[in-house]
């Protein structure tokens, strides 16, 4: 293709393979992300037709969804999840896949761990049985969910069928206010632009506010696209990526670095790259932002209130929001403020790194949970929970009388052991609030880990800003996390 | 794969937007292994109350309309997670197709990966059999996929589809046995990789 180029073009040609003359394409696939629940039936299938996986290299399997957050030495999950997790483990060996097992230091949730090892770089295809795989675009790559089918196709073949998708770029301009940051601006684009908003398109952010994102904020925020609807979020790699990638276990070493750097500094749309849409936000108009329904596009400020149903322009939307409200049992009116919770979540692949860790933890020094609230932290990976134990985040939280849990998906989906009672509120900094995603019957308000924190102090949802303690997020100079040892 | 050619069958209207893959199948029943056994919680949630028992409601637990075979739904339907198993479900209960205003991406590929047609059409068209769907007399529609129409209540509505889409679903094509005729293009991609691309490798140690 020639003429001006999104990124989302450049990543594409790169990486095709072939093209049909009705437009569908073969992409090469540089990652594969695997984990239990969503590829024994992949496996299966290769065994049943005598395949096997093309490229065990490209690669990296773990274990999250399903296992325990509690004692792993008293048992990594019930006999289902065990099931689960042996299936993995056999695969991983039959196929010769490298497993990150319950018990390997370096576990987590998929798409903290793909990051973190440095399995996955800008100017890469990464994929994942996981729609939250769009998390890794941050980085500079394009990064999908798929479903099992397509997950047996790219361990046969290391290559998927697809059609190019379109051009979206959602520019956040100016500077982000204190106690804003990365969940917010999600939050206030799904409201902005609906659940649906970005179906069909892969969405680039850009502008100021997304410049002044650590790379661990702009996974936040890509991992929030397919909330959105879209196909991929990535941001353009910029010195920042580049120096998150350094050094890491499986990042290119020597004369491969080099090229890569080389490579990653054209890796940007064009000046005059054309988007089949724009949106453009203003950062200084995004607060603090909480759900108060069942979809993340039910999203407002902190400071106002739940919406009247009636005041939706279509039938559709108020049947929509009247179920809601029902559901999380919220009269329309109500202060956001004035919303009690039971329990407090701060986890998953959306919010459990260092840096949401290290937020967390200036809002709570010093402070204590408040008193019948439940608060846990689950951290994205083993590494992370060694980081924040070294750096003494751990021993905050606990003695602010937060529970301290191993690295997993937890309660952001309610496999194992985390999940809400019917009727339970919980402030979640997780990405759904779909009905009983947390558990049959729990109510999910969705935020930033800010936020969380300030409402597990108070009880109730809270604006962090009038806490104090919570620091500006978009202008601190964002240093990468620490690495971990190669 | 299996194909799909032609249907005649039972709709039901489930217009509500936004309809998520947890809300399809929630997630303590996918513990599983297999790609069977999820029909039976298909909707689990809104079929069936807390003890267990059906909701009289829900327009499946009701005839004619427990023996649907398509799914007349609102905007966004099978939003949120990609997992599988929420088209395993609505197959092993008998659903072949969908017809809605839009479909979550993940979700719309994994119906075509498990032959089941996911039509797309404009939210007055939906609307509008939703309404025949919704009326047992009515409720019966013909789905014809070589010429692209919906037949019902004796209107003939017309559809996109994509052609490789439609190609795959009525010949039933296994996706990966395709690519792999493309075997000496793969391979001069991977050979290409390997010395011009190297640092898209992993570095393993
Ligand atoms: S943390 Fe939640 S959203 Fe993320 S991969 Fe795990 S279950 Fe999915």
């Amino acid at each position: 293709m020639s003429g001006p180029r999104t990124l989302y073009d450049k990543l594409w040609d790169e990486h095709l393979v072939r093209e049909g003359p009705d437009g569908t394409a073969l992409l090469w696939i540089d990652r594969h992300l695997v984990y239990e629940m969503t590829s024994p039936q992949a496996f299966e299938g290769l065994r049943l037709k005598g395949r096997t996986v093309r490229r065990p290299d490209l690669t990296l399997a773990v274990v999250d969804h399903i296992v325990s957050t509690g004692d792993r030495a008293q048992g990594v999950g019930d006999e289902l999840a065990r099931l689960m997790i042996g299936a993995m483990q056999r695969n991983a060996r039959e196929f010769g896949i490298e497993l990150f097992d319950a018990f390997d230091p370096r576990q987590g949730i998929v798409h903290v761990v793909g990051p973190e090892q440095g399995f996955v770089l800008p100017g890469l295809t990464v994929v994942c049985g996981d729609s939250h795989t769009s998390t890794h675009g941050a980085l500079g790559a394009l990064a999908f969910g798929i479903g099992t089918s397509e997950v047996e196709h790219v361990l046969a073949t290391q290559t998927l069928t697809q059609r190019r998708m379109r051009n979206m770029r959602v520019t956040v301009r100016g500077r982000l206010g204190p106690g804003v940051g990365a969940k917010d601006v999600a939050l206030h684009m799904i409201a902005a632009i609906g659940a649906a908003g970005g179906t069909g398109h892969v969405i680039e952010y850009a502008g100021e506010a997304v410049e002044a994102l650590s790379v661990e904020g702009r996974m936040t925020l890509c991992n929030m696209s397919i909330e959105a609807g879209a196909k991929a979020g990535m941001v353009a790699p910029d010195a920042k990526a580049v120096d998150y990638v350094e050094g890491r276990r499986m990042a290119p070493k020597g004369a491969a670095w080099q090229d890569a750097v080389a490579f990653w500094r054209d890796l940007r749309s064009d000046p005059d790259a054309r988007f089949d849409r724009e949106v453009a936000l203003e950062a200084g108009e995004i607060a603090p932002t909480v759900t108060w329904g069942t979809s993340p596009e039910d999203a407002v400020p902190v400071t106002g209130a739940v919406p009247d149903p009636e005041s939706f322009a279509s039938e559709g939307k108020r049947a929509a929001a009247r179920r809601s409200l029902d559901y999380m049992g919220l009269a329309p009116g109500t202060p956001m403020r004035a919303i009690a919770v039971d329990r407090v979540f701060i986890g998953s692949c959306t919010n459990a790194r260092l840096e949401d860790l290290r937020e967390v933890a200036r809002v709570v020094q010093g402070r204590r949970v408040a008193k019948g609230v439940r608060a846990m932290v689950v951290p994205g990976s083993g590494l992370v929970r060694a980081q924040a134990e070294a750096e003494g985040i751990a021993e905050v939280l606990v003695a602010a009388g937060f529970e301290w849990r191993a690295p997993g998906c937890s309660m952001c989906i309610g496999l194992n052991e985390d999940v809400l009672a019917p009727g339970e509120r919980c402030a979640s900094t997780s990405n759904r609030n779909f009905e009983g995603r947390q558990g049959r019957g729990g109510r999910t308000h969705l935020m930033s880990p800010a936020m969380a924190a300030a409402a597990a102090l108070t009880g109730r949802l809270t604006d962090v800003r009038e806490l104090g303690g919570g620091r500006p997020r978009g202008r601190r100079h964002a240093r990468p996390a620490r690495k971990p040892p190669p | 794969m299996e194909r799909f050619t032609t249907l005649t069958g039972v709709a039901a209207p489930l217009l509500r937007g936004n309809i998520d893959t947890d809300t399809i199948i929630p997630q303590r029943w996918c513990k599983s292994v297999t790609r069977t056994g999820f029909g039976a919680h298909l909707f689990h949630d809104l079929r069936f109350d807390g003890a267990g028992a059906e909701r009289a409601d829900f327009v499946l637990n009701r005839a004619p309309w427990r023996a649907a075979a398509i799914l007349v739904a609102g905007a966004n339907f099978g939003c949120g997670s990609s997992r599988e198993a929420a088209v395993w479900a609505l197959h092993e209960f008998g659903v072949r197709c969908l017809i809605a205003p839009s479909f979550s991406d993940i979700f719309a590929r994994n119906c075509v990966a498990n032959g089941v047609l996911p039509v797309t059409l404009d939210e007055d068209r939906v609307a509008r059999l939703a309404a025949l769907a919704g009326d047992p007399e009515t409720a019966a529609l013909s789905v014809d996929l070589p010429a692209q129409t919906i037949v019902a209540g004796g209107e003939q509505i017309p559809f996109e589809m994509d052609p490789y889409v439609r190609h795959r679903l009525i010949n039933g094509l296994d996706e990966i046995a395709v690519t792999l005729t493309h075997e000496p293009e793969i391979a001069a991609h991977e050979r290409w990789l390997g010395a011009a691309r190297r640092w898209r490798l992993p570095a393993r140690g």
